[in-house]
């Protein structure tokens, strides 16, 4: 059963395009500075955006997005400015898919009726919770897929076939595939078995599989394209933001040119 | 009403909580963690070979003493210490590291991990990995690694590396996520040997198991001395494994037990580690439990003059116990504690950590409503050696 996320992104994999994810942390380095990525994002044609929630404990989490996480709760920045942002953005016509990104503990506050409803009304199109697997989630599947929105579930390195099949089973939207053992953040070599991997999930489900963690460079995104359906960058692209200062351009050539390398000009 | 002893469930749930909240890499050595525990609880040459390393070299069992003098100055019922303090480096801590060190040994990994608040966990595993030969990290709050400086040195003797962590609030909370993120990364040949019973399934289950030792030999002394059962349980509850090894065997017995968190400047205020007492449920270090956190979510920092009792959330299985409302919880202050640090110290000749001191100073409550034929157990978790300048500083700041 896909939902419109689902369907969107099988139509561009089907049309032979690629899928561009760009993560960003809430409130890094300010409200304001988030609304106008995600607006960046939407007219260059990002695929997906996923908005990551400041968490006090990202436990899967590396350095880099550790440090933008504590700085958005340093200057206060709250889970309902998530909300307004995705509405106000929505309201003036942005399009680009946003996926709310962070630890349960964030979900089961609002209570999972209550944040569902919210996501919904503000135009979310997804939940990925990293510290929640399957066999945890009661209802919060359930209550999303009611309402046309795609829960993203992880596979990783150590995922044995059989979970597989359940964790796609029950996701939709896309898969994330972890391609490495550890947290995320940038790295230089891609780990093996990326392949190999990916053609398990593949055979027994058809969802895109979008591989992240230590995505940074053009090379590997092109490397990791001959397999996967697309790439999230999320550490390197905070890294990018951290040392851009006011200046965006560099930022904006940054994303502008995994955005081509995932829709070449046919 | 469900069978308090079939809990966890096979997923890891003590009715509403516990379980698995981690990130996918870590589910498969979680689950192949439970498998290898559940094999090794069956295995003759692991429990013998745990046995002697408890008895030979952690010097168990532990006495349970009859305290005289304490007895005498309340004039209610006998008190019984648990002497966890007489353990090889000083507290109960030991018997888990022991017991998941070798789990190491036989799980065929070289190297373990671990997460210290005040150091005492991060000796206890540095010494169980120096006796089997494995090499050893510990992570520890850049905090705490100021404030505990001797442990630190302790450690390195001990041939541990010590990393600080400088993320979130640089204390133990802070090192218990780096912990599992080096294990996220190092799953192959690591173990993480998690100091509490927090956490993921199935460690609130094995962490229980290994201090269980204590209550199972409490109890047994206790019958061989006076015929019959205590009448009442009292330890000190941080993440709570040496409360959840006194109590455990005694669960389905009629016992009065009671656990005491720290409220340290006192529950009404905001610096207090009082999670089952005034936490709400949540999810951290992959366990939903009890939990200190503001209205977005975020967890709170704990506060108590008590390093180890200095945690924002507490073993599911309290949790637990605390909705069937078989355990009392209660707390007590640091000024409390303090008190009852000195008045040990005073009456026994014993020099209590400052985290058995809550329990000790909860009997001032719970002493005057006992009777002379009945009789307490206090799990004296550990001695004091590591907190003098604490009190140091207490007594010259509070005179």
């Amino acid at each position: 059963m896909s939902n419109p996320l689902e369907k969107e992104l099988k139509t561009k994999i089907e049309n032979g395009k690629k899928i561009f994810c760009a993560f960003f942390t809430l409130g890094y380095k300010s409200l304001k500075d988030t609304e106008e990525w995600i607006r960046i994002c939407d007219k260059l044609g990002v695929d997906i955006v996923e908005l990551g929630i400041p968490f006090s404990d990202p436990m899967a989490d590396g350095p880099t997005i550790q440090d933008s996480s504590q700085y958005a709760l340093d200057h206060r920045i709250r889970i309902k400015d998530a909300f307004s942002m995705v509405k106000r953005l929505r309201a003036s016509g942005v399009r680009v898919p946003i996926i709310f990104f962070s630890y349960y503990n964030i979900v089961l506050q609002i209570g999972l009726f209550d944040f569902v409803k919210q996501l919904k009304s503000s135009g979310f199109n997804g939940v990925l919770c990293p510290d929640l697997p399957p066999e945890e989630d009661d209802r919060l599947g359930v209550l999303l897929r009611r309402n046309q929105m795609s829960q993203i579930f992880l596979v990783a390195p150590t995922t044995t076939e059989e979970r597989i099949r359940k964790i796609t089973k029950k996701g939709s939207g896309f898969i994330y595939y972890v391609s490495r053992k550890g947290v995320t953040g940038k790295q230089n070599k891609l780990a093996p078995k990326i392949k190999k991997k990916i053609s398990e999930i593949k055979k027994v489900s058809s969802l895109p599989v979008l591989v992240g963690f230590g995505v940074s460079s053009a090379e590997q995104v092109k490397k990791l394209l001959k397999d996967a359906d697309g790439v999230i960058v999320g550490s390197a692209l905070v890294e990018q933001i951290k040392q851009s200062g006011k200046n965006k351009l560099k930022v904006r050539k940054y994303l502008e040119n995994f955005v081509q390398i995932c829709h070449p000009k046919a | 009403m469900k069978n308090k002893q079939s809990v966890p469930d096979k997923q890891g749930h003590f009715d509403d909580y516990g379980g698995r909240y981690v990130p996918e890499t870590l589910v498969e050595a979680l689950e192949k963690l439970t498998e290898a525990y559940h094999r090794l609880t069956k295995d003759k040459k692991f429990q013998k070979d745990l046995e002697f390393y408890l008895s030979d070299y952690a010097g168990r069992p532990t006495a349970l003493y009859l305290a005289k003098n304490l007895t005498n100055y309340y004039g209610k019922a006998k008190i019984y210490l648990k002497r966890e303090d007489l353990c090889h480096t000083g507290a109960h801590k030991i018997n888990n590291t022991l017991g998941q060190a070798l789990m190491a040994v036989y799980l065929k990994k070289k190297r373990i991990v671990a997460e210290t608040g005040a150091g005492q966990h991060g000796v206890a595993s540095a010494t169980a990995a120096k006796v089997f030969g494995l090499e050893c990290v510990v992570y520890m709050g850049a905090e705490d690694v100021k404030r505990q400086a001797l442990n630190v040195y302790k450690m390195k003797l001990l041939g541990a590396e010590v990393i600080p962590v400088y993320s979130g609030s640089k204390t133990l909370k802070d090192a218990t996520n780096e912990a599992i993120r080096d294990w996220v990364t190092n799953v192959d040949d690591t173990h993480y040997l998690i100091g509490s019973c927090v956490g993921p399934h199935p460690y609130p289950m094995i962490v229980r198991d290994f201090q269980s030792v204590i209550g199972k030999e409490a109890k047994l002394q206790h019958k061989q001395k006076l015929k019959k059962s205590p009448n009442y349980l009292l330890a000190c509850v941080g993440g709570g494994s040496n409360s959840i090894g006194l109590f455990y065997p005694f669960l389905k017995d009629k016992v009065r037990i009671i656990g005491v968190e720290a409220a340290g400047e006192g529950v009404h205020t905001s610096n207090h580690a009082a999670a089952i007492l005034k936490g709400k449920p949540g999810v951290l270090h992959g366990m939903k439990s009890l939990l200190l956190q503001d209205e977005d979510g975020q967890v709170q920092l704990a506060h108590s003059i008590s390093a180890g009792l200095d945690y924002p959330s507490v073993g599911p299985e309290h949790a637990y116990l605390k909705s069937l409302k078989r355990v009392d919880y209660v707390s007590v202050t640091d000024a409390q504690a303090v008190k009852a640090f000195h008045r040990l110290t005073q009456l026994e000749g014993i020099i209590p950590a400052l985290e058995t001191s809550h329990a000790l100073a909860y009997l001032d409550k719970l002493m005057p409503k006992t009777k002379k034929s009945e009789s307490v157990i206090v799990c004296l978790s550990g001695r004091g050696d590591k907190d003098i300048h604490m009190i140091q500083e207490w007594d010259s700041k509070n005179v």
